[in-house]
C-alpha cells in the first residue's frame, strides 16, 4: 500500500488514542479536586495534569490562572492546543478522510460522527457539561471507533499498521500518566507510601479504569508495587506497557508475515518486549520508576521510528 | 416563470401534453406524497453526506465540506436524442485530439491559414515543454467534457469543451446510484441504460496508453493535488472504484528511467497517470519551480517515453474558449466531416469589429473570459445592472482579447422540485467521453440545472444543483 | 577554434539529504558553430536516466541521488570544435514555432521603461529586423551596466533596467523583454564563454548566458549585451528557454528533508590544442 495511506492510518489511530488519554488525565485532574488536602483545604492537581499533558506552558500563557473551567476548555475544547481532545478528534479525522477509501464505512462513520457530536458539543452552554459527560464521551467515541476498525476492517496491512499506532501511542501514554503520577503528583519522595500516595494511586488507577480489576488480579493490601506491577508488567491489564509492547510485536509481525520478510522495526520491537518480559517490579523500583519510564518512552519512541524509516517513507532505510 | 421573458423549450411538455420520455415520471411525482418526497430528499442528503460527497468552492470560504443540491427529478433523453449526441460528441473528441497532436508537431493547421498562429503558440496554455513528442497512441487528451445545452427538440449547442481534466463525473455515478436506491421501481418502469461502466472504461482507456517502455500490465495512478482541492472527493472516489492507488506529488519520485510511487513495500513503478493537477503544477524542474504538488523530473520521464501522463501536458490549448471558435473548422480538416454539434455564435472581443458589437449589445449578451472558468469572469448581461455592465464593458475595453461573447441561450428547463411541487428549470449536459485506443462514451452524463427560478447560471458555485441523467435504452 | 571545458558544480549540505533529484541539460548539441569533440558530464552516487531530445533542440537527463549524502558534486568536461558563425544559429535541430518564444515570462515581462527602451531603439534603428535587435541590443548594454552582485537570481528585467546594473541574466532578460515588446520572439540561452583579457568581468560569473532574437531568413541569431557583441567562436551553446529558468542547465530539489544547501561552482573555458586531442 501507498507510504502514505499506511502513515495516514497510523496516525489517525495515535491521535484516536491520544484523546482518550488527554480525557482520562482530565478524568485524574477532577476526581483529585474532590479529595482533601493536608492542609484542610482541597487538592489541586492541575498543574500536574496540565504538564503531563505536556501544554503547561501554553496554558499558562493563554489563561493564566489553574481554574478548573479554564483547564477543562484547554484540555477539552482548544483547538490551539494539540493535545486536547477536539484537536485529537480532528486530527483523527482529517488523517482518516484523507484515505477515506482504505476505511470500512463503520468506521469512518464511528468517526466522522464522533467529530459531529464533538462540534456539537462545543457549541453548547458549557454549565450543562460536566467533566465526567465529558470524558466518558470521549471514552465511548474512541471504543466506538476501535470497535468498528476491529469489527469491519480488512486484516490487511493497512489493519496492522492502525494496531501499530494505537499500541505505540498507548505505551506512550500509559507511561506518561504513570510518570505524571510518580515525579510530578507527589510533592517529595517523602511522601511514598503515605495516605497521599495511596490516594493519588487510586484515582489513577480509577483514571485508567483500572481501579477494580487490580483488585481482581492481586491478594492483599493494594501497594504501590503491585499498582506499577500491573501497570507495567501485567499481560492481562490491556493498557500496561507490557501489553501495549506484545500488540505492537504482533502487529509488525504480521505485517512482516503478509510482506514475506521482516525489517529493523520489527527487530526493534522485539527487542523491547525481550526486555520488559524479563524484568521484574523491583528492578524497576531499583533503577528508579522516572527513570525507568524515561528510558522506555525513548525506546518505545524509537521504534515509532522505525516503523517511519521502513514502512511510511517509501525507500526503505 | 421566466424573468427573462424569452420562452424557452420545456423538455417535459410539449404544450400541455407529457412527452413520451416523461410519462412515468410525470406519474410518478403526481402519485407521490409530499410527506414521502420530503423524506426522499433527507434520505438522499444523508446518503450524499454519509458517502463525503461534498464539494468546496475556490476561494469563497465557508463550510469546505458542503453539499451540491440534488435534485430528484431526472432529466430523460430519448434514445433517438442520445443518438445524435453521441456520434457529434465522439465527433469532436477525435477532432480535438487530431488538433492536438496536429499543433505540437507539424502545425499543418496553421500551415493552412485554418487558424491563426498566435492564438495557438501565443496561448497560455500552449506549452513549448510538449513540442514534439507524441504521447502513446497519439492521444493527448483521454477524457473530453464537452458542455451542451439544448434550446429546441433537436437543437444542442455546444457551450465549451474541457480537454484537460474535466470534473463532476462522480456526481453522473453517485446521482444514478442514490435513485437506484430510493427509487427502484422506476428503472423497472423505464428502461435505463446504465453509466456504473464508467470507472471501468477509464481504467481500461487510461490502461490502453501506457508508455511504450512498459511491459506487462500497467500500473494506473490518480495524482490529486490533495485533499483540500475542491474535486478531492472525486479523486478519491474514481481510485476507489477504478481500484488505482491515489496519490499526491509527493508520494512519487523519479529516479533512472522511470516514475515510482514510495510504498510499505518500497518503490513501485508507475506507468500512467492521470493527473487532476494543472500543467504548471506537475513538474517543478520543468514548470513552476515553487510548485509543491507535482514529481520533479516527471517530464522528463514523460518524454523519454517511461510514463504515460493523462490528460497531456499542454492539451489544454485545445478548449481554451478563444480556440473553441475553430473547432467546426478542425473537423471539417482533420476529419473532412460537417460538424454534427453546433457551436454558439461567438463574438470574439479580440477582433475590434466584434468587440463593437459586443460593447454595444453587453444588455444582451454573455461575456466570458477566455481563460476563466466557474462562471466567476463572466457577465450574463440580461441578468446584469447598470452598473455591473458598465464595469464590465471597461474590463473589455481594457483587455479585449481575454473576452469572448455569446447570445443568452434560451436554455431548455426540466421539471425540478421546488417548493410548490414541481417547476422548470434551466438545465444543461455534460457528458465524459473516453479516448484512448478506442473511443468510449457511457450514455448519459451530469446535468446541472439552475435552482433559482428563471437563473441560466447552473455552476454550483453560483445556487446550481445536479440531477440524475437518463438515456432511455433502445 | 577548439575550446576546453570545465565545469564543477559542488552542492555542500548541512544536514545529509535522503533523495534528490536533478534534470540537467548539460550537453551542447550540434551545430555549424559548435562540433562535439568529447564530451562527459557525471554526479557523484547518482542514477542517470529519462534521456531525451526536447523541441527546442536541447538534450536532458534526470539525476537521482538516494542519500544520505552531505555532498554532490556534477562535473562536466568536454572539448568542443568551434566555427564564428555572426552568432546566426545553423543547422541546429528544433521543432518549436518562433512565435511560441513571443510570450513573456515574469521575469522578461517588459513594464512601461522596457517598452520605452524598445521604442526609442526601434527609432534609432535602420533597416530590417537584423538592425533592429542589433539596436535593441546596444540599447540593453548602455541601460544596464555590468557589475556584479547588484542583482540576484530572480531580479526581472524590469527590475535590472530600474537599478540600472546587473550581470549577463539581467542583460539576457531585458534584452528578450525589449525584444518581445517589439514583437520580435527572443529566448534566453545558457552555456560557456572562453575569457580573454577585455570581456575577463563576464567570466567572474558561473557561466554565461546570453540571449536569441528570431530574425525572419535568418533563423535565431545570438546576441550578447553583455559582451555588446553577437557569440563568435569562444561561445559554447548548451541550451534556451524563455528565461533564466526555464533553461536553466542544472534544476533540482531536494526530497524529504529541509536543509541549509550550499552551491560553489568553478567554470574554466580554455583553448585547446589540436594535438591534446
Amino acid at each position: 500500500m501507498l507510504s502514505r495511506t499506511a502513515d495516514h492510518l497510523f496516525w489517525m489511530m495515535r491521535y484516536l488514542e491520544r484523546a482518550e488519554t488527554t480525557a482520562r488525565l482530565l478524568e485524574v485532574g477532577a476526581r483529585s479536586a474532590l479529595m482533601p488536602d493536608v492542609s484542610g483545604g482541597y487538592r489541586n492537581d492541575w498543574e500536574a495534569v496540565l504538564q503531563a499533558s505536556g501544554g503547561y506552558e501554553d496554558f499558562l500563557s493563554k489563561y493564566g490562572e489553574t481554574k478548573q473551567r479554564n483547564i477543562e476548555t484547554f484540555l477539552f475544547f482548544d483547538e490551539s492546543n494539540p493535545s486536547s481532545v477536539l484537536s485529537c478528534i480532528a486530527a483523527a479525522r482529517e488523517n482518516a478522510r484523507v484515505v477515506r477509501t482504505a476505511l470500512t464505512s463503520a468506521a469512518w462513520d464511528a468517526l466522522n460522527t464522533a467529530y459531529q457530536e464533538l462540534r456539537g458539543m462545543q457549541r453548547m452552554e458549557r454549565s450543562t457539561l460536566s467533566i465526567s459527560d465529558l470524558s466518558e464521551w470521549t471514552m465511548r467515541a474512541c471504543f466506538l471507533v476501535r470497535g468498528a476498525v476491529s469489527a469491519t476492517q480488512l486484516r490487511n496491512d493497512g489493519y496492522n499498521f492502525m494496531g501499530v499506532g494505537t499500541s505505540i501511542e498507548r505505551a506512550d501514554n500509559t507511561a506518561r500518566l504513570l510518570d505524571v503520577k510518580y515525579f510530578v503528583l507527589l510533592p517529595s519522595l517523602s511522601y511514598v507510601g503515605s495516605g497521599l500516595d495511596q490516594s493519588q494511586w487510586i484515582t489513577l488507577l480509577q483514571a485508567m479504569s483500572a481501579d477494580r480489576s487490580v483488585n481482581w488480579s492481586y491478594t492483599g493490601e493494594l501497594t504501590s508495587s503491585k499498582i506499577a506491577d500491573f501497570l507495567i508488567l501485567n499481560r492481562q491489564f490491556p493498557r500496561s506497557l507490557l501489553s501495549a509492547v506484545q500488540w505492537t510485536n504482533d502487529h509488525l509481525d504480521e505485517i512482516a508475515r503478509i510482506y514475506g520478510h521482516a525489517t529493523q522495526a520489527q527487530a526493534a520491537a522485539r527487542s523491547l518486549l525481550g526486555e520488559l518480559a524479563e524484568l521484574r517490579v523491583d528492578d524497576i523500583f531499583d533503577e528508579g520508576l522516572h527513570e525507568f519510564l524515561n528510558r522506555f518512552m525513548y525506546r518505545n519512541g524509537e521504534v515509532a521510528q522505525r516503523v517511519q524509516d521502513c514502512y511510511l517513507r517509501g525507500i526503505p532505510a | 416563470m421566466s424573468q427573462t421573458g424569452q420562452s424557452f423549450f420545456n423538455e417535459m411538455l410539449n404544450g400541455s401534453d407529457v412527452r413520451a420520455a416523461y410519462r412515468s415520471l410525470e406519474r410518478w411525482h403526481r402519485d407521490m406524497p409530499d410527506e414521502l418526497r420530503s423524506l426522499k430528499q433527507h434520505e438522499a442528503e444523508q446518503l450524499f453526506r454519509r458517502v463525503g460527497i461534498t464539494f468546496a468552492v475556490y476561494g469563497e470560504g465557508g463550510d469546505p465540506e458542503r453539499l451540491i443540491p440534488f435534485d430528484m427529478f431526472p432529466r430523460v433523453f430519448t434514445h433517438e436524442e442520445w443518438r445524435k449526441l453521441d456520434r457529434g460528441i465522439r465527433q469532436r473528441a477525435a477532432a480535438l485530439n487530431a488538433f492536438l497532436a496536429d499543433v505540437y508537431d507539424r502545425g499543418e493547421i496553421i500551415r493552412a491559414g485554418r487558424i491563426p498562429e498566435h492564438l495557438v503558440t501565443n496561448n497560455e496554455a500552449y506549452e513549448k515543454a510538449a513540442v514534439g513528442f507524441r504521447p502513446p497512441k497519439g492521444v493527448y487528451s483521454h477524457i473530453v467534457g464537452v458542455d451542451l445545452v439544448r434550446t429546441g427538440p433537436d437543437q444542442f449547442y455546444v457551450l465549451e469543451d474541457n480537454c484537460r481534466t474535466p470534473s463532476g463525473v462522480s456526481y453522473m455515478l453517485q446521482n444514478r446510484e442514490i435513485m437506484m436506491r430510493m427509487f427502484p421501481q422506476l428503472f423497472l418502469e423505464n428502461r435505463i441504460a446504465p453509466v456504473d461502466g464508467y470507472p471501468r472504461l477509464l481504467r481500461k482507456t487510461l490502461a490502453s496508453v501506457a508508455p511504450q517502455k512498459c511491459d506487462g500490465e500497467p500500473t494506473v495512478v490518480i495524482l490529486t493535488p490533495g485533499q483540500f482541492n475542491s474535486a478531492y472527493y472525486e479523486h478519491s472516489f474514481l481510485a476507489d472504484l477504478m481500484g488505482v492507488e491515489l496519490v499526491e506529488g509527493k508520494d512519487l519520485f523519479v529516479e533512472g528511467d522511470f516514475c515510482y510511487m514510495r510504498t510499505t513495500e518500497g518503490p513501485r513503478k508507475v506507468d500512467v497517470i492521470y493527473r487532476r493537477v494543472d500543467d504548471a503544477f506537475i513538474d517543478p524542474l520543468c514548470f513552476r519551480p515553487d510548485s509543491m504538488l507535482g514529481v520533479p523530473g516527471l517530464m522528463s520521464v514523460y518524454r523519454s517515453g517511461g510514463v504515460s501522463i493523462c490528460s497531456a501536458p499542454g492539451a489544454g490549448v485545445a478548449d481554451d474558449k478563444a480556440i473553441y471558435v475553430y473547432v467546426p473548422e478542425m473537423i471539417r480538416f482533420y476529419l473532412g466531416e460537417a460538424p454534427i454539434l453546433e457551436n454558439v455564435p461567438t463574438w470574439q472581443c479580440a477582433n475590434p469589429d466584434d468587440c463593437k458589437y459586443v460593447l454595444e449589445n453587453l444588455h444582451e449578451l454573455v461575456v466570458k473570459e477566455v481563460h476563466g472558468s466557474g462562471g466567476y469572469g463572466m457577465l450574463v448581461g440580461p441578468k446584469a445592472d447598470k452598473s455591473s455592465i458598465e464595469a464590465f464593458a471597461a474590463k473589455i475595453r481594457a483587455k479585449p482579447q481575454n473576452y469572448i461573447a455569446q447570445p443568452t441561450l434560451a436554455l431548455s428547463a426540466t421539471p425540478t422540485f421546488v417548493d410548490e411541487g414541481i417547476a422548470p428549470r434551466h438545465v444543461d449536459l455534460r457528458p465524459y467521453c473516453l479516448v484512448g485506443d478506442s473511443i468510449e462514451l457511457v450514455p448519459g452524463g451530469l446535468t446541472r440545472v439552475a435552482l433559482n427560478e428563471g437563473s441560466l447560471v447552473v455552476n454550483s458555485s453560483q445556487g446550481g444543483g445536479v440531477k440524475d441523467t437518463w438515456v432511455l435504452a433502445e | 577554434m577548439r575550446l576546453s571545458v570545465r565545469h564543477n558544480t559542488r552542492y555542500t549540505f548541512e544536514t545529509p539529504v535522503r533523495q534528490l533529484i536533478q534534470v540537467q541539460r548539460l550537453w551542447p548539441s550540434e551545430t555549424a558553430s559548435q562540433q562535439i569533440v568529447s564530451w562527459t558530464v557525471s554526479t557523484t552516487d547518482s542514477v542517470y536516466g529519462a534521456g531525451h531530445r526536447d523541441g527546442a533542440g536541447d538534450w536532458f537527463e534526470t539525476v537521482s541521488v538516494r542519500g544520505p549524502v552531505s555532498q554532490v558534486d556534477v562535473l562536466v568536461e568536454g572539448i568542443v570544435s568551434t566555427t564564428d558563425t555572426s552568432g546566426v544559429l545553423r543547422n541546429h535541430r528544433e521543432k518549436i514555432r518562433p512565435s511560441s518564444y513571443l510570450r513573456s515570462s515574469h521575469r522578461t515581462d517588459p513594464d512601461a521603461s522596457l517598452k520605452v527602451l524598445a521604442a526609442d531603439a526601434a527609432k534609432a534603428a535602420g533597416e530590417g529586423t537584423l538592425s533592429l535587435a542589433h539596436a535593441l541590443c546596444e540599447a540593453v548594454a548602455d541601460a544596464i551596466s555590468y557589475v556584479p552582485g547588484e542583482t540576484l537570481a530572480h531580479t526581472t528585467a524590469a527590475e535590472a533596467l530600474a537599478g540600472g546594473a546587473g550581470v549577463c541574466q539581467d542583460h539576457a532578460h531585458a534584452l528578450i523583454a525589449v525584444a518581445i515588446a517589439s514583437d520580435l520572439p527572443a529566448r534566453y540561452v545558457s552555456g560557456y564563454l572562453m575569457a580573454t583579457e577585455e570581456d575577463a568581468v563576464a567570466m567572474s560569473e558561473a557561466g554565461h548566458a546570453w540571449a536569441e532574437i528570431f530574425v525572419e531568413g535568418l533563423g535565431w541569431v545570438g546576441f550578447d549585451p553583455a559582451n555588446g557583441c553577437c557569440p563568435d567562436d569562444r561561445y559554447v551553446r548548451l541550451g534556451s528557454g524563455f528565461d533564466s529558468v526555464d533553461a536553466a542547465p542544472i534544476r533540482g530539489l531536494v526530497l524529504g528533508n529541509n536543509t541549509d544547501e550550499e552551491m560553489t561552482v568553478e567554470v574554466v573555458v580554455q583553448e585547446t590544442e589540436q594535438s591534446q586531442q
